[in-house]
């Protein structure tokens, strides 16, 4: 075995090398003081979902990590090969299924982009009313799984009473809680159930408090600020060079948030902040999101009072065969850029769908950021992290 | 009667110390079934203290408002296959749950619930217990090395290093507490019962003695107690999240039961240390202010009126029930709980009656046993509570953190807090 340079203080690009991850155990005496390896997964009560992650410790220092993922592979970008436009739709939804409606809006905004037809006003507002809430409740999940892995039970039970509130509102308008198909190609298929402002309304006076009450749980505590700040560092350019988007990007400095960068649906007529952070640690994006979910209701605040009247269906054909060729869209979902790159041969079926979900690619910071750290810290920086297995495996 | 039996009656000491091994046994007995009768209703009420906390409701379904549960649970894990991994060292494994519930619970032997109302009066007592108490970290080290597996190692490792580092700020904590003692007769003493009569003759608290050096010492004590019991948090040793269950990781059924026994024996173990050595043991609110005896009456109802109020509660709690017949025997079930929970209400009252009639009668004797036993249980419940909403509050420390505090925060303060007491003391002197 050969000796390991473990420099684990300079977790900069040069650390991406894998070579020195040596995961090869040869026959070690009885007694030894050499690294541990150990599995932590895929069946671990913090690893949110089947993601194993064989961690090299030394004592309790992490020395090196190795994502294996694949557990929950569906093989959804193949279903799509054998599925319509339209049938596809529903698959998408199980992918990010804490986020369905935000991975609903952006194949349908795809497939529409291929089409070259737009949604009608009425319906882009409903799409943003509902994106934004989803991207609450994702975020609420986060928070309690995130805060429950790093030793506080507590806020998990909060963030799941007013998630509730929100699936509520999905229920009423779709009949699904989870995984919502919301949007179809080219519109919206529902129009929103009578009440259904007056509720999300409700909604924007019920929950800012709630926030505070989270915050007032966590932002001030002691412990969680030691638990989080200069926890899983990543500074701006390894967040750009690894492709990491979404709130772990913004923490680190970087203001790049699709809505304002390349404004889709009707983000473009909305006033609204984008907060970033400034050390790229686990605290800053704690706080990014917190601050997200904030500007999330001003967004719905100002969709629910400017939603105009009209058609909620575009022009689309009955049978949706869109001209040959390729498009890549990508809107922001809450965990970071979410993508699709359809190739069309011309026939009602996609000649290839290519996502690119934002948990999958944000996973692979997690080596660099916790070389160095201890156990304790990897667990805190999987729940930062926001994957959802669902998607990195699709 | 027997002579043995009788002789001790009316005795001022405790078994232990007047030779009699007879009521040694009994209270030997005694003390078993309450921890452990305490044990079963702790893990009732944390969980569902706990679940108010995170608004649930917590068990429900076994008998009413899960009053049964810590038996059905009880029930479950005595039947529940066990299971040694054939990798683990056999002997080992089966012998570390019993030494970590030997240690907490021969602790008690030691523990003064009144002045007479302990198993033995050791004149090191405070030493005794505190050594015994870290015998616990026995067990949970040699569960993680004999389970031989890699959580339950880490997890022995980290619970080793955070209570024997805690043990230094506790001991030196201790030990300003016990020059405390010395005030006034000029002698100390190490022995628990003896603690709590210095602070009776000092007529104060030694929480509030030298305020505020008694309040640092025994806030230093109260955090090293939770790292002491590995609760949260500080809970590394098992921290869910990261070690799956740690220490205990490979173990289930009774042995997982008996250190669970353990940890909650060893909680209530330590409160009892904290509240002899700082909050007057036994002792009732103010005895040095309100001691007409006309206000030791007054306070020897408390006992009867707090199961009084607890009968109350669960009356309310049966008029409170659906009335659908689905309840019926719920109902019923906390209808008998709480006329049983009167019933004892009612016995108190009557002993705390009949004790103030005839002084030096043995009803009186036995008033006055119950209202120090009361006092004594009083303050280790509120440190019990305590430990409940640390949990529901706080996230988890780290490790490195921990011995942090435990080096650079904790020790230096009680090192400080022990030499100001010393000059002090014989400053005062």
């Amino acid at each position: 075995m050969s000796e390991h340079e473990n420099d684990v203080s300079s977790r900069g690009l040069s650390s991406l090398d894998r070579s020195n991850l040596d995961l090869e155990t040869p026959e070690k005496p009885y007694l030894d003081s050499n690294e541990l390896i150990i599995n932590m997964g895929p069946q671990h009560p913090a690893t949110h979902g089947v993601l194993r992650v064989i961690l090299k410790l030394d004592g309790e220092k992490v020395l090196g990590t190795e994502c294996v993922i694949g557990y929950l592979h569906r093989g959804v970008e193949k279903i799509a090969e054998n599925r319509t436009y339209t049938m596809f739709n529903p698959y998408v939804d199980r992918m990010d299924y804490v986020a369905a409606v935000s991975n609903g809006l952006g194949y349908c905004e795809a497939v529409e982009k291929l089409l070259n037809v737009e949604a009608p006003p009425r319906a882009k507002y409903i799409r943003v009313i509902l994106t934004e809430l989803n991207r609450i409740a994702s975020h609420q999940l986060w928070l309690g799984t995130h805060a429950l892995d790093i030793g506080a039970m507590t806020p998990l039970f909060y963030t799941f009473r007013d998630r509730e509130e929100i699936l509520k509102i999905f229920e009423r308008y779709c009949g699904a809680r989870l995984t919502t198909h919301a949007f179809r190609i080219g519109g919206c298929q529902y129009e929103t159930y009578a009440g259904f402002e007056k509720e999300v309304k409700n909604f924007l006076a019920f929950f800012p408090p709630k926030i505070d009450e989270y915050e007032a749980l966590l932002t001030g505590n002691r412990i969680w600020l030691e638990r989080t700040k200069n926890v899983g560092v990543i500074s701006g350019a390894d967040a750009i060079a690894l492709g990491v988007t979404g709130p772990v990007l913004r923490a680190s400095g970087v203001k790049w948030d699709l809505r304002k960068a390349q404004p889709y649906a009707a983000y473009s007529e909305f006033d609204f902040e984008i907060p970033i952070g400034e050390n790229g640690d686990t605290y800053d994006r704690y706080m990014v999101r917190m601050v997200e979910m904030r500007q999330s209701l001003r967004i719905i605040e100002q969709a629910v009072n400017g939603i105009p009247e009209g058609p909620i269906m575009g022009k689309v054909p009955k049978v949706i065969k869109p001209p040959v060729g390729e498009i890549y869209h990508s809107i922001e979902a809450p965990k970071g850029e979410l993508g699709y790159f359809i190739v069309s041969d011309g026939s009602t079926q996609p000649y290839r769908i290519r996502v690119r979900p934002p948990s999958f690619v944000n996973l692979q910071a997690l080596d660099i950021m916790v070389r160095g750290l201890l156990v304790a810290d990897v667990v805190a920086v999987i729940g930062t992290l926001d994957i959802v297995l669902g998607e990195v495996d699709r | 009667m027997p002579n043995f039996i009788m002789s001790y009656l009316g005795s001022s000491v405790t078994p232990g110390e007047a030779g009699n091994q007879f009521w040694a046994l009994m209270y030997v007995l005694i003390i078993f079934a309450g921890v452990s009768v305490a044990v079963m209703a702790m893990n009732w009420l944390e969980r569902k203290a706990l679940a108010h906390f995170q608004i649930r409701l917590g068990p429900m379904r076994v008998g009413p408002h899960g009053l049964l549960q810590p038996i059905a649970d009880a029930l479950k894990l005595m039947l529940k296959e066990d299971i040694i991994p054939a990798e683990a060292d056999q002997f080992v494994f089966w012998v570390a749950p019993l030494i970590g519930l030997l240690a907490s619970f021969t602790v008690y032997t030691v523990i003064p619930f009144g002045p007479s109302q302990a198993v033995s009066d050791m004149n090191i007592g405070i030493l005794f217990m505190l050594g015994v108490s870290s015998l616990g970290v026995l067990g949970i080290v040699v569960a993680g090395w004999a389970s031989n597996s890699h959580y339950p190692l880490i997890g022995a490792l980290r619970s080793s290093a955070q209570m024997v580092s805690y043990e230094v700020a506790m001991g030196l904590a201790v030990v300003a507490a016990i020059l405390m003692t010395s005030m006034k007769t000029g002698t100390g003493t190490l022995s628990m019962i003896g603690i709590v009569q210095s602070q009776q003759q000092q007529g104060i608290w030694f929480i509030f003695k030298f305020f505020p050096l008694g309040l640092i010492a025994f806030v230093i004590f109260a955090i090293a107690m939770i790292a002491e019991t590995n609760r949260a948090p500080f809970d590394m040793a098992e921290a869910e999240s990261e070690l799956t269950a740690g220490y205990h990781t490979e173990y289930s059924g009774l042995r997982w039961s008996l250190f669970m026994l353990a940890e909650y024996a060893a909680m209530i173990a330590v409160s009892s240390i904290a509240v002899t050595l700082w909050l007057g043991g036994w002792m009732r609110p103010f005895p040095n202010l309100l001691h007409a005896p006309a206000w030791d009456f007054i306070f020897s109802f408390f006992p009867g009126l707090t199961f009084l109020a607890l009968a109350a509660i669960a009356l309310i709690g049966t008029a409170r029930m659906p009335s659908h017949s689905f309840f019926r025997i719920q109902r019923i079930g906390l209808a008998v709980f709480a006329a049983l929970l009167g019933f004892i209400a009612l016995l108190l009252l009557v002993i705390a009656v009949a004790g103030r009639s005839a002084d030096a009668s043995l009803a009186a004797r036995f008033n006055e046993g119950i209202g120090y036993v009361y006092w004594f249980v009083l303050k280790v419940a509120v440190f019990m509570y305590l430990f409940i909403w640390y949990r529901a509050t706080w996230p988890r420390y780290r490790f490195d953190q921990l011995m942090k505090i435990g080096w650079k925060v904790m020790l230096p303060i009680s090192l400080g807090v022990l030499m100001v007491t010393a000059i002090v003391g014989v400053l005062v002197k």
